[in-house]
């Protein structure tokens, strides 16, 4: 496929690492952090940085430009929230119930049910949209990070809350405090209606404490395993009693009647706590600190925290009363995360590959839900973490599975049009003169999602020098498409001496694209 | 196939070697389970039919199976009519119904009592592993083929994990031709780099499958008797040719789709059932004529059986336990297992009486060998396998 036989003109390989590196050694001026600083700053911190960003970032000062990137994050998103946003909880379920009557109704007549729209899937999937949509457009794409951060710490999912716009405003707490107070946002967070719902806070009264939140809270939001006993869940679970929302809006409310006001041991220390007390608790205890910055690293440095590192960001973070973004600031500018060694060290989510892929193109993709599926396909689907713990991320990204599909979604992104064909092909069950009218057949769930990703119908890999680049890559020499598109020197190799449109795809279907 | 244009590369020689050699080494042919996921929920108590209980037909008034078309199997209780592709199995005594399977605390959502299932996990636990990877944990495993199980559907969960090299396909052309689209990378070095390490290796178990499957599959013959539905019958298809290319996997695992039925129930469901018990009882004939079925048990599962007593649209809402099928050529046929009693209910649903991990636990023991009880404190195994 990709395989040219002059080796001489391919990276990899000895000489050709020491060609892709002393180009930005050369271009360094005294001040400026250089091309290829400025890729990993952004591979970490944007969407599939687009040589432009990286170009206009590389000519100035690395602490510079983190202090410019940390300075004013947006706290709302840029795109207009959906319109049922403030809809109430009542009014949702009525809906619902409606549909699913009207549905039944409908039996097996299918023309007749495929007009009825059941809102909470509806809203469900506008949600996941408005948000692929923010993170395309968003000229603050850490922000979106961190929010998706939040959602993957503080997790709560679609599938079990069932109620969309307090999934929209849990979003939006996660937003405004991506980078504000973690503090400000785990106060926030337990007085979340959707998290109440989603763990069980709203069922949680005096005369049966529900302890799921409480169990959670301890292990996942703030200490971690091992820092705590039983008993702390259960008397956490009695504090936080009465939290709860109100069934016809959702919105959160205080049943004080359903409080145990009783005395309760937590911690070591004993009061007639309330759920503020036992976060205050938490928020003295050093292991809060640990295990948020231990997570945070693992997103944004590398696979294998440092353990002093750990404990030194924690202390900064904690004595600096959980402001995020002199801690976020302290992390970008550790030598860890500097060190050129880890540059390609971490593994892009799905969210990461998509939209970061399709920002790169410069691709117009007015609906979202493409591109949603595709995000399913490969395990990340926006608001529906797997389950409490969030998406375990790192390695786990990529399986024999998934790694066929990222590659399969890569091919129809840079070549809508055409199939690659199979050399020598062994047929399976027989000739198959129409491949693609099979599969379009048989394709399950994933396939079929690649199928209608609304892509525009160009070949970059075939096309040679025709093939038109979008805005996004036009003018930029073959060297820097490759250095900007892959954070480390090609696996499979990438021919330079290629038109630019063949050599995009091959960067992209290269497996380092697979790496940020 | 051109296997310059696909080796070609630093890591081509020792690949093919590796898989050679590989290849070489098949002994005893192995010992396979095939799981078949009934997904959204198939409907036990019109699936093994109580029908001589009065209670029946008032929890099932106008959906019930009537009496005189159930396939009766004991005085008491008795199979779907559309299952009566599988009676020649059950005379045959290799094929076993096991009754009332759930678990304590059932969870009613599909993802999270699947997931329950697929990790078997107790209903308040959360694990990521599947059932089967769990099993194997610390038992080495024949490195064989270069896949250990390999699934036609796409929730790989039972056999997720790091102890199992499992590929998720839904056809192996497409598989074949994907794995072609990425070198192999044996040999590769990562400069240090994890995440490079973890890609690499996983590239290079891509490869590995491929070239364990590429071969055998070419070669290995077709199934006797054609599968009947476009869909279940294509998984079971590759999975026979899989099994008769004597592919070294310990599990293949198959789903059919549809079985959440809220409304209108009975001509899905018997669809359904028809499309499961047609495709099963070929694949029993084809399997016995490849002289396979006595290294093959196929289990079926659901993420939960439905409410006892049907609701207002002619359909039923999720509910807990249901029953289970288990075949094979050293399946113990007949009832396994007791029916749970309509007059018990516990909100409305059937109480288990089987806890699904003590079936998990049977198949780990006869299919594989090995013990694993999956934190249930007193696991009893049901003698569903002879050895």
């Amino acid at each position: 496929m990709m395989i040219r036989l002059d080796r001489r003109r391919f990276l990899g390989g000895a000489a050709s690492i020491a060609g892709f590196l002393s180009l930005p050694l050369a271009a360094r001026a005294s001040q400026s952090m250089g091309f290829d600083e400025a890729r990993h700053l952004l591979s970490r911190t944007a969407f599939g940085p687009i040589p432009a960003d990286i170009q206009s970032l590389s000519g100035i000062d690395y602490a510079t430009a983190v202090d410019r990137m940390l300075a004013n994050p947006r706290r709302a998103a840029v795109t207009p929230a959906p319109s049922w946003v403030n809809e109430g909880l009542k009014s949702v379920r009525e809906e619902q119930r409606e549909a699913v009557e009207k549905l039944r109704a409908a039996g097996t007549d299918k023309k007749q049910a495929a007009g009825i729209r059941r809102p909470i899937q509806e809203q469900g999937r506008e949600l996941r949209n408005w948000w692929v949509e923010e993170m395309l457009v968003t000229d603050q794409p850490l922000v979106e990070r961190m929010t998706l951060f939040w959602h993957n710490h503080f997790t709560s999912s679609m599938q079990k809350v069932r109620f969309a716009p307090a999934l929209y405003h849990q979003n939006a707490l996660f937003r405004r405090e991506a980078l504000g107070n973690f503090a400000t946002l785990l106060k926030a967070v337990a007085r979340d209606p959707a998290m109440l719902i989603y763990l069980d806070g709203v069922r949680s009264v005096a005369r049966q404490p529900n302890e799921n939140f409480g169990r959670e809270l301890l292990e996942l939001f703030t200490l971690g395993e091992g820092h705590y006993a039983e008993a702390d869940i259960k008397a956490a679970a009695r504090a936080f009693t009465g939290w709860s929302i109100d069934p016809a809006t959702g919105a959160f409310a205080d049943h004080v009647r359903q409080h145990d006001g009783g005395e309760k041991t937590f911690l070591g220390q004993t009061g007639r706590f309330g759920g503020e007390d036992i976060i205050a608790i938490l928020l003295r205890n050093p292991h809060t600190a640990e295990t948020i910055v231990r997570k945070l690293w693992l997103e944004f440095v590398s696979l294998r925290p440092d353990p002093d590192e750990v404990k030194r960001l924690a202390a900064v973070f904690r004595t600096g009363g959980y402001e995020i973004k002199p801690l976020m600031r302290a992390m970008f500018l550790s030598s860890a995360f500097r060190d050129p060694a880890n540059r390609g060290g971490l593994i892009k989510s799905p969210v990461d590959l998509i939209v970061g892929t399709v920002r790169v193109l410069g691709l117009p993709v007015p609906d979202k839900t493409g591109l949603v599926r595709m995000m399913q396909g490969l395990g990340q689907l926006p608001f529906d973490p797997p389950n409490v713990k969030g998406w375990t991320g790192g390695e786990t990204w990529i399986s024999t599975y998934t790694l066929l599909l990222r590659q399969q979604f890569l091919r129809r992104m840079v070549e809508a049009t055409t199939v690659a064909s199979m050399d020598g092909g062994m047929a399976m069950g027989g000739g198959r003169p129409n491949r693609r009218a099979d599969r379009k057949q048989q394709a399950p769930a994933d396939g079929a999602a690649m199928q209608q990703l609304p892509v525009e119908g160009r070949s970059l890999r075939n096309a040679g020098e025709t093939a038109r680049l979008g805005p996004t890559l036009t003018g930029v020499d073959q060297e820097a498409l490759v250095r900007a598109l892959l954070p480390r020197q090609p696996i499979d190799g990438v021919d330079l001496a290629a038109a630019p449109g063949t050599v995009v795809a091959s960067a992209m279907l290269d497996s380092a694209y697979q790496l940020k | 196939m051109d296997r310059r244009n696909f080796l070609l590369g630093a890591g081509a020689v020792s690949v093919a070697l590796a898989s050679r050699a590989a290849l070489a080494d098949t002994g005893a042919p192995p010992r396979v389970l095939l799981l078949v996921e009934l997904k959204g929920g198939n409907d036990g108590l019109n699936t093994l039919i109580p029908y001589a209980d009065p209670k029946y037909r008032e929890l099932r008034p106008s959906i019930g199976v009537a009496r005189d078309s159930v396939l009766q199997l004991d005085e008491k209780v008795g199979l779907h009519h559309k299952l009566e592709p599988l009676m020649e199995a059950w005379k045959a005594r290799d094929f076993a119904v096991v009754q009332g399977v759930g678990y304590p605390y059932p969870n009613r959502s599909h993802f999270r009592s699947i997931e329950i299932w697929d990790t078997a996990s107790a209903s308040s636990q959360t694990l990521s592993e599947g059932w089967v990877a769990q099993a194997f944990k610390g038992v080495p495993l024949p490195r064989g083929a270069g896949v250990d199980s390999i699934v036609i559907d796409t929730n790989a969960l039972p056999v997720t994990g790091p102890e199992l090299r499992t590929i998720v396909m839904q056809d192996a052309e497409n598989f074949l031709r994907a794995a072609q689209g990425l070198r192999d990378s044996a040999g590769m070095r990562d400069s240090g780099n994890p995440a490079l390490r973890h890609l690499l290796d996983v590239r290079h178990e891509v490869n590995a499958a491929a070239a364990g499957l590429r071969d055998r599959l070419h070669d290995g013959a077709s199934p006797a008797f054609a599968y009947q539905d476009p869909g279940f019958g294509r998984q079971l298809d590759l999975a026979t040719r899989i099994l008769m290319a004597k592919v070294p996997v310990i599990a293949i695992k198959v789903a059919l789709n549809g079985f959440d039925t809220h409304a209108n129930q009975v001509p899905t469901q018997e669809r359904l059932l028809g499309i499961l018990a047609t495709d099963l009882a070929i694949l029993r004939r084809n399997l016995i004529a490849a002289d396979l079925w006595k290294n093959v048990t196929v289990l079926t599962y659901s993420e939960f059986g439905r409410r006892a007593r049907q609701n207002a649209s002619g359909g039923t809402d999720h509910g807990t336990a249901a029953p289970h099928f288990v075949m094979g050529g050293r399946v113990r046929g007949g009832l396994h297992g007791t029916y749970p009693s309509l007059a018990d209910l516990q909100d409305g649903d059937l109480r288990y009486s089987v806890d699904f991990r003590t079936v998990f636990s049977t198949m780990a023991q006869g299919c594989w060998g090995v013990r694993a009880d999956f934190g249930v404190r007193q696991p009893h195994r049901l003698d569903l396998l002879s050895t």
